[in-house]
């Protein structure tokens, strides 16, 4: 089974959500952070590293002498990666998506394939035995999809190899990393807070991954804070309302020292164990459908 | 870059005359005034398809005035990507120029009180 954990805004508590579920999951489990722009997942986990690669995209390398400016790679090029302009081939791996077109239909093989590295691919494994996968963009790098599909490869493979579920901490948004995080999904748990940006990104996340057809289920955290409007927008779609973490002080300051707040004390712990049960539930009813 | 005489410019321009904005923006710009300095005579040129593009949006400005027949270019700021393809075509970039209309930074080029930058703004 693998599940999701997304939001439309940032900061209403992903992570936490994450880092505790994969504390108090009854399956072995893959923890992977697909927040690859700024991956944080660790600081919870606090996995120790087992192996770090370099993940690269295959790009369009130019050979001049070979190109004679028909400009088909350049009319292809959604991206604008290839520009004929003024009788000149101009090449920006930068812009590259990498969908290999370009080269594919060069027809003097004037475009060989080179690299541009997007970053890399980091496994570790927890003091308690969790695997993790984490994905971390390079400096520089504008795109986040491509490296994500780097580790979502890795992911599967080694869910697979080791017949585990996989918990997915997503990147917030509602744009293009954020959907090719919940892509592979089997539910999505929507982190959001009783605020009015809470529920403003609660709604475009709900009306993002609705076409996916997933099931879906919502947590709210600082709950106590704002007020029910989120309440009655679940209600309204029909969204469940799975868990909710209470709006305290004493929770604030346990994250802030990095803890995992399944860990925090009984309620808590409890909390996630039934949110735990609600997954398997909803998420388990699709996988086995 | 060759040395030939530069007649045909144009000015990124928020619409279409002389009397208009200039607009500093390369890539985004609304649009490009075309001014052929001997004539003095000037066209448009539509912006409206790299605006749309949701990257890549200076190389396609590129693109639309090296199909103009542009020699020179009066902007604000032209990033790297458009910089380089602006340079392999020989375009010559005159940057900093803002807050005028179109037909004054026709003026001032024409008086010599422009210098043509050598590299992109960040």
């Amino acid at each position: 089974m693998i599940i999701a954990i997304a939001s439309g805004k940032g900061g209403t508590g992903k992570t936490t959500v994450s880092a505790s579920l994969a504390s108090v999951w009854k399956r072995p489990v893959l923890a992977v952070d697909m927040d690859v722009e700024e991956p944080n997942l660790h600081l919870f986990l606090k996995q120790a590293s087992v192996s770090r690669d370099a993940a690269y995209l295959d790009v369009p390398v130019l050979d001049q002498a070979l190109c004679k400016l028909c400009g088909a790679c350049a009319e292809l090029c959604q991206f604008k990666a290839i520009s004929l302009m003024g009788g000149h081939l101009l090449v920006f791996p930068d812009m590259c998506h990498g969908c290999g077109g370009c080269m594919r239909i060069c027809p003097e093989g004037a475009l060989q394939k080179g690299q541009r590295e997007l970053g890399v691919v980091e496994m570790g494994i927890t003091a308690d035995g969790i695997p993790c996968l984490a994905g971390r963009l390079r400096i520089g790098e504008a795109l986040s999809p491509p490296l994500m599909g780097k580790v979502r490869q890795r992911m599967h493979a080694h869910a697979s190899k080791y017949s585990l579920d996989i918990l997915i901490d997503a990147p917030p948004g509602v744009s293009c990393p954020a959907m090719t995080a919940v892509q592979d999904a089997d539910m999505v748990l929507l982190v959001t807070e009783p605020t009015p940006f809470g529920l403003h990104d609660l709604r475009l996340a709900w009306l993002a991954f609705r076409p996916l057809g997933k099931p879906m289920g919502v947590v709210i955290n600082r709950a106590g804070l704002g007020d029910d409007r989120v309440q009655t927008f679940c209600q309204e779609k029909g969204l469940p309302l799975l868990a909710e973490i209470p709006y305290r002080r004493d929770i604030a300051e346990h994250y802030a020292h990095g803890g995992i707040l399944a860990h925090l004390d009984a309620g808590m712990k409890a909390t996630f164990e039934h949110l735990v049960e609600q997954l398997d539930r909803i998420g388990g009813a699709v996988n086995h459908a | 870059m060759t040395a030939a005489p530069i007649h045909k410019i144009a000015i990124t321009s928020e619409g279409p005359s002389l009397a208009d904005p200039v607009d500093a923006r390369f890539g985004r710009a609304g649009g490009f005034v075309m001014v052929d300095l001997e004539s003095m005579a000037t066209t448009y040129v539509d912006n409206g398809s790299s605006q749309v593009l949701a990257q890549g949006a200076g190389i396609q400005a590129a693109e639309n005035l090296v199909k103009a027949g542009a020699q020179a270019l009066l902007t604000g700021h032209v990033g790297p990507k458009a910089w380089t393809a602006l340079q392999a075509t020989g375009v010559k970039v005159v940057q900093g120029v803002e807050n005028m209309t179109v037909g004054e930074a026709v003026t001032k080029f024409k008086a010599g009180l422009f210098a043509f930058s050598d590299a992109p703004s960040r």
